[in-house]
């Protein structure tokens, strides 16, 4: 399922200045984005790198999520948090054992506040920025038009960057039909601004439809939605319109940000096919725009004992002498016939595991022709819920 | 009494990503259609997952039959809207129009609800149609499914006039009726998503008319042990007899006793999970297990067994 013929070749040659390590890629960058499709664990894994950078590297360390995940909160030893950035205790690390030489910030994306801040910034006075916060169309729209989550997740770090307030800045990004979304985000925004439509929604009603009742996208709009919604949308854009300068210039400082050589992109994947059909899409998506892949975690790997060829001949015998095993096996561990049951389930279980691990293996060889960086996260049986378990995670990929 | 989940008309699939949405959805298609219902499965995600399900090319917004009494077909609201304008109009407009692509930008990005209406509309069409017995949608995960089943609501409130307005009624019908449309959230049996399954209970029943028809948790770990059987294992654990039993199948034991190590603690924190799941779901609502498949991938082989377990499960 997994096809990585066309990638290969793109991905053979190292670009200078290789970074070598996830430890490396953090202290060199002050943005890195974690990318991949949802449900592989890029909230986690964003928030473990970050919390070792605190912990080894030092300064100020953001991590920027979407994802209001209560127990990422609880490990972090807050009660939750929101879209003001806040501290993670000190006390957190003491109980982890730890002494940080640097501190952990956390904010979480709120994109309905993000824009209400956006439209403060932006509108030309107080009337204008009232009439919008209060139009009744504003609300949908900016949950829905132009992927606003994407764009607003990348306006947000664009500001928190400029802001200087830290060192370091560690993303996760918003779960997106399509990963790419995002990185499209700004610019889209910025073309929304300045397209034909919305000057075409903003020129005077009158006018609009004498000049273009015959054009037949009007005509289409019009018995789709009629021509009152047309209006309280064109009155909503007038509105907006006047933002245009401050959009269309923030929009183009995202982009560039997004391209600077101080950002990177960590790709997250776990070893199944779609997740990774995804990751490869991403990496490719990555280097037609010029924009840096620094690393790829994999996670929820399968431990890489469950390949010992030994193990698997051994596994195999359990099954197939079980009741001749147990008869061997010093009484003392349970009648015979439950302790073949046992031997029977454990070697089954084995295989069973392995058909996995193998399947994993193959595509992580297949993966890992790529990037520069590549680190596996095993599977944690147990759910992270304190500092220590993230640390524990981080320093799986920090070497 | 709640109704049996494939004598439906139209199920709409979620759940968090990485679930195991699509395999589910797939299944679920696949069954029904091997019981003999003309069933039609659309997905709405643009990422062309569901055609590796069956092992066919990619699929398109013209269905096609992907086996005897099975299609499959994926959403493109273009597409959407020029079928609905066609249908609707009966006029031909939309072969003057050339490139619909501006307009539809549009309408699309800029009209709150619109895109939606145009993806849920169709496969209520079809619905309405009585094209087909089942209709499966693989629909959007936990955190856009309400927007798009809220859609026509969203559209009365917000549209006076109009075609778009106009349709909204009968949709509203379909959906709010729980003998022919449910809603089917996936869950795997760890932290997040049985908490975004629960949280998207409570908020299908505020914000949308739809019923819940069933919660399936997918990935589900098999129980190695009985409880005696986990004592005889903790001493088989020990250096002293994994020495004894490596000696004597002639290999080393040790990966194999971590690995069953390895799924009893899987196992026994996912339950965690798992039980909270069936604790909190509303009282009567259909679970579902679908057992985790040791498997080489996720093609057709796994729809199939899927579908398999999912038969069990429904009592077929």
């Amino acid at each position: 399922m997994v096809s990585t013929s066309n990638l290969a070749t793109s991905r053979n040659k190292k670009q200078a200045g290789s970074t070598g390590s996830i430890e490396q890629l953090l202290a060199a960058k002050e943005i890195v984005i974690h990318c991949g499709s949802g449900g592989v664990g890029k909230t986690t894994t964003a928030a473990a790198a970050a919390a070792m950078a605190a912990v080894h590297h030092g300064g100020k360390v953001l991590v920027l999520t979407v994802d209001p995940a209560r127990r990422l909160a609880n490990a972090l030893g807050l009660e939750a948090f929101g879209n003001v950035e806040t501290q993670v205790p000190p006390a957190a690390f003491a109980e982890a054992g730890v002494e940080p030489r640097g501190e952990l910030w956390v904010a979480m994306l709120d994109t309905k506040q993000s824009w209400d801040d956006l439209v403060h910034r932006h509108a030309p006075d107080p009337a204008t920025r009232d009439a919008i916060l209060a139009n009744p169309l504003y609300k949908n729209i900016t949950g829905r038009f132009v992927q606003s989550h994407d764009y607003i997740a990348m306006e947000r770090l664009y500001e928190i960057h400029a802001s200087g307030t830290y060192d370091l800045i560690v993303v996760d990004t918003p779960p997106t039909r399509n990963a790419i979304d995002f990185l499209e985000a700004p610019e889209r925004m910025a073309d929304f601004f300045s397209s034909r439509l919305l000057r075409w929604l903003t020129v005077p009603a009158r006018s609009r439809v004498l000049s273009l009742a015959s054009k037949p996208f009007y005509l289409v709009a019009d018995r789709i939605l009629g021509s009152k919604f047309l209006e309280d949308i064109a009155e909503f854009f007038l509105l907006f319109q006047t933002m245009y300068d401050g959009f269309v210039d923030r929009a183009e400082a995202v982009t560039r940000t997004l391209a600077d050589k101080r950002t990177t992109f960590v790709v997250v994947s776990t070893l199944e096919s779609a997740p990774v059909r995804e990751a490869e899409f991403f990496i490719d998506a990555l280097e037609e725009r010029g924009l840096h892949l620094g690393a790829v975690v994999l996670n929820k790997v399968l431990p890489t004992w469950f390949l010992d060829k030994g193990a698997t001949g051994a596994a195999k015998a359990l099954c197939a002498r079980a009741d001749q095993l147990a008869a061997e096996l010093p009484p003392k561990l349970g009648p015979p016939d439950q302790v073949a049951r046992v031997l029977r389930e454990v070697g089954e279980s084995f295989l069973n595991f392995q058909v996995v691990a193998k399947r994993e293996a193959e595509i992580r060889v297949e993966l890992s022709a790529a990037p520069e960086v590549i680190a596996s996260v095993p599977y944690f049986a147990r759910d992270i819920t304190d500092l220590a378990g993230l640390l524990e995670l981080g320093q799986q990929i920090w070497r | 009494m709640p109704v049996d989940l494939l004598n439906r008309k139209l199920l709409f699939v979620t759940g968090k990503g990485g679930v195991g949405k699509t395999t589910i959805a797939a299944s679920l298609a696949l069954l029904a259609a091997q019981h003999g219902q003309r069933t039609l499965v659309g997905e709405i995600d643009a990422k062309g997952n569901l055609a590796d399900f069956f092992e066919i090319g990619p699929t398109s917004f013209k269905e096609r039959e992907v086996s005897p009494g099975l299609f499959a077909m994926s959403m493109d609201t273009e597409e959407s809207l020029k079928e609905y304008l066609r249908l609707q109009l009966k006029i031909p407009m939309v072969a003057r129009m050339g490139p619909l692509a501006r307009t539809f930008d549009f309408v699309a990005n800029a009209a709150p609800g619109v895109k939606e209406i145009l993806t849920i509309g169709k496969f209520l069409w079809e619905v309405r149609q009585r094209s087909y017995d089942l209709v499966v949608v693989d629909a959007v995960a936990t955190g856009h499914i309400t927007g798009q089943l809220a859609a026509p609501q969203a559209i009365q409130e917000l549209v006076q006039v109009g075609l778009v307005r106009d349709q909204t009624g009968w949709m509203l019908d379909i959906l709010g009726d729980p003998a022919q449309t449910g809603v089917v959230i996936v869950a795997a049996p760890e932290e997040m998503p049985v908490n975004e399954t629960l949280e998207l209970v409570d908020k299908l029943a505020a914000e949308t008319v739809v019923d819940l028809a069933a919660v399936v948790a997918n990935r589900v770990l098999p129980e190695l042990f009985s409880r005696g059987e986990e004592a005889v294992f903790d001493k088989l654990n020990a250096t002293a007899n994994e020495q004894v039993l490596s000696k004597a199948v002639g290999g080393p034991v040790r990966p194999i006793l971590d690995g069953a190590q390895l799924a009893v603690t899987l196992r026994r924190t996912r339950s965690v999970h798992l039980a909270r799941l069936r604790e909190e779901l509303p009282e009567g609502t259909p679970l579902l297990y679908v057992p985790y498949l040791f498997q080489r991938s996720h093609g057709a082989r796994a729809t199939h067994q899927v579908a398999a377990h999912l038969a069990e499960e429904l009592g077929f």
